[in-house]
């Protein structure tokens, strides 16, 4: 009997959602929300060196989202760590009631397994479904402080979030419509395998209106402007470790639901090329959210409005398609989960130090306390595009590949980027160094997850391994 | 072929175009509801219909859900609702009628210009009734734009969600998964509105949304 990696990834989250649910007490709970995503990041590494099973009407496992499976449960787990401590000091501080942290890790179970089942499903329909079900997790979990912010943030996010989600099912049954007459009725009309080897059949003109309402649809849960209004709200006013999953898991997975709807679009010679509104798109982002970045005086809204940016980045790369763009965003789209969650993590710490989200009140954290400050001046350098740091490396190829290709539009590209750079070292400057304010006692979470991931970052940039290259490549060329 | 069948889906689903104009310019809340109730149950008839002329006998568990629970259920809940919320009695000012109704036509004839010549080579009976639901999720898009008051916002939002159950029934033989889904999805969307319409009652003493737009988190 061999060993079933695929159901352990989705039936782990959905036991610990369940177990969590009932269980009182917070170290018990703790510390099985932590174990439940390790087996889970365990169960997905193991798809590595078990034989991927055949897809069905339900369950895909390919290349890629192999890559976005192992990287969503990596950093489920490590955020689990980092909320253990950051939950504890939000429980004596009296933010957190017992009730709301049960009903917390609930939820942060039922995202992990909404995420893994969007992953992993072969069914378009079961994917919405999914993603539907990550929307509410979150949206939940946004308002969990119930202050007139974190309400007003839920709101917002639950009525954007469902009016994308809407239009994206609208996109999906245009799919169905459009597939219909060439695969016939019933369930192989929504499979993704299925779709993909009949889609040069397909009526196209129903393919290119479906693909307008996936992009806006799911395009909203990417955050991409102008639909991002949504973004920054719900990533300052929820719990940190959310702000966490939120960048770098949920807006992934979102933009791994348009991918595979490129690639079906790809398929068919008749219908429209979705790369050129993927990348007006990605561009209106980018530069957009660059210069929102000097405007924000709430930290945990600057880095909301930095993940906007990246995923402008992504998208644009994707956009421009080909092996070398291609590579570049999927490279980029693992380094900035790893940096922006590991950012967060540091923020989080930042914020319960201090007392206060507002960057006007925070100062000489590098003096203060040393190692919670550079960890976040290495977040902020990594992030930024410097090197020797993975995100330059990624940022370097989205460049040079779009230099090579299409000059003009890495004009606006670059200049997003510069401008950040100037707007996060502005920031930067003001929290890492000069004269100390605000409280300056030790933080109580713990360090080891955010280094982690900046280590990674780092290794990434310096030497990226053989097989992980041939890996990513592949994945490349898969995506067209 | 204009059969009695073609006849019939196609005027309750320009029916339930019809009622989600009507829902536009609804200003108290009580009205409001009942036309929704009225939205919905024009809905479960044109699905029961969709599964009598598909001979497709699941999809009448989606028109009994519509009946049941979007008809009679939602709409009740939500007058016991904001009776305790002490709304009930408030009117809503909807702004300029004239121009949203128009702007609905507009939405309307685009839905219509796009999905017909889309669907160029379809059943006419889907791409009919793909048309008309296309109007009524823009109608529903409009409504939510419009308006200020959660409830009525969230009222749109379920006629759209109403749209979208009857794209989803008139693609012929679409799997089962997905309309049990959306059902399931509205009930769950609901106990969220439901929590968040309570948790801003004890915040706040009103529920217009234009109270919860004080805060932008940037202001000094």
């Amino acid at each position: 009997m061999s060993f079933d990696a695929v159901t352990a990834v989705l039936a782990i989250p959905a036991t610990a959602a369940l177990l969590l649910a009932l269980l009182p007490g917070y170290k018990l709970t703790a510390y099985l929300n932590v174990g439940a995503t390790l087996l889970s990041f365990l169960a997905a590494l193991s798809l590595f060196f078990f034989e991927r099973p055949v897809p069905g009407p339900y369950i895909l496992v390919d290349d890629l989202n192999n890559v976005f499976i192992v990287l969503t449960t990596f950093v489920g787990f490590t955020t689990s760590v980092f909320s253990a401590s950051y939950i504890e000091h939000e429980l004596e501080i009296g933010r957190l009631t017992p009730t709301f942290l049960r009903f917390y890790h609930a939820m942060y179970q039922m995202l992990m397994f909404a995420l893994n089942l969007a992953l992993v499903t072969n069914n378009i329909g079961v994917m919405w479904v999914a993603i539907e079900l990550a929307t509410l997790t979150t949206v939940s979990m946004v308002g969990i402080y119930r202050t007139h912010e974190a309400l007003e943030a839920a709101w917002k996010y639950f009525i954007l979030g469902s009016v994308g989600i809407a239009l994206a099912l609208f996109g999906t049954i245009l799919v169905y419509m459009a597939a219909q007459p060439a695969i016939g009725e019933g369930i192989n009309s929504m499979v993704w395998t299925t779709l993909m080897a009949h889609a040069s059949v397909f009526d196209p003109s129903l393919l290119n209106l479906a693909f307008v309402f996936l992009l806006l649809g799911y395009g909203t849960k990417v955050g991409l402007a102008p639909l991002h209004a949504w973004l920054p709200d719900a990533h300052a006013e929820g719990p940190t470790p959310i702000s966490a999953v939120l960048s770098g898991l949920l807006l992934n997975v979102a933009l791994y639901a348009l991918l595979r709807f490129k690639m079906l679009l790809a398929a068919n010679p008749d219908a429209l090329a979705p790369g050129p509104l993927m990348i007006s798109m990605g561009l209106v982002s980018i530069v957009f959210a660059a210069f929102m970045l000097y405007r924000r005086g709430d930290i945990k809204r600057l880095f909301a409005y930095s993940s906007i940016e990246h995923m402008g980045i992504i998208t644009f790369a994707f956009g421009m398609g080909g092996p070398l763009a291609n590579f570049a965003g999927l490279l980029h789209m693992c380094m900035h989960s790893l940096t922006k969650s590991a950012i967060f993590f540091a923020v989080g710490d930042i914020a319960q130090v201090k007392g206060t989200q507002k960057i006007a009140d925070m100062g000489g954290l590098t003096v203060t306390n040393p190692v919670l400050g550079w960890g976040l001046v290495a977040g902020v350098v990594a992030i930024a595009g410097l090197p020797p740091l993975g995100i330059f490396m990624s940022e370097f190829l989205v460049v040079s590949s779009t230099f090579a290709r299409q000059p003009l539009l890495a004009l606006p590209l670059v200049l997003g980027l510069l401008v950040a750079i100037g707007a996060l070292f502005l920031k930067l400057n003001a929290v890492a160094f000069g004269e100390p304010r605000g409280p300056t006692h030790k933080a109580k979470g713990s360090y080891l997850p955010m280094f982690s991931h900046l280590g990674l970052v780092l290794t990434a940039g310096i030497y990226l391994p053989g097989p992980l290259v041939a890996w990513f490549q592949a994945v490349a060329k898969l995506l067209g | 072929m204009h059969s009695l069948t073609f006849d019939i889906a196609h005027l309750l689903a320009g029916s339930l175009v019809l009622v989600s104009f009507m829902l536009l310019y609804q200003d108290r809340l009580y009205a409001l509801l009942n036309v929704y109730a009225l939205h919905a149950f024009v809905l479960a008839l044109s699905v029961a219909w969709q599964a009598y002329a598909q001979d497709a006998p699941h999809l009448y568990i989606t028109a009994a859900i519509a009946l049941m629970f979007k008809a009679i259920l939602i709409p009740v809940v939500l007058h016991r609702m904001i009776v305790k919320l002490g709304i009930h009695r408030e009117v809503e000012t909807v702004v300029g009628i004239g121009p949203t109704m128009l702007l609905g036509i507009g939405l309307v004839a685009l839905s219509m210009v796009v999905m017909l010549r889309v669907t160029a080579e379809a059943d006419p009976l889907v791409r009919e009734d793909l048309a008309f639901a296309l109007s009524v999720v823009l109608l529903g898009l409009l409504m939510m734009v419009t308006r200020q008051n959660v409830v009525s916002q969230v009222v749109g939002f379920m006629s759209l969600e109403n749209g979208l159950v009857l794209a989803a029934t008139g693609a012929k033989g679409m799997p089962l998964v997905v309309e049990i889904s959306v059902a399931f999805s509205i009930l769950i969307a609901f106990i969220v509105i439901g929590i968040f319409l309570f948790r801003i009652r004890e915040r706040f003493d009103s529920v217009d949304v234009a109270a919860l737009d004080s805060y932008r988190g940037e202001r000094e």
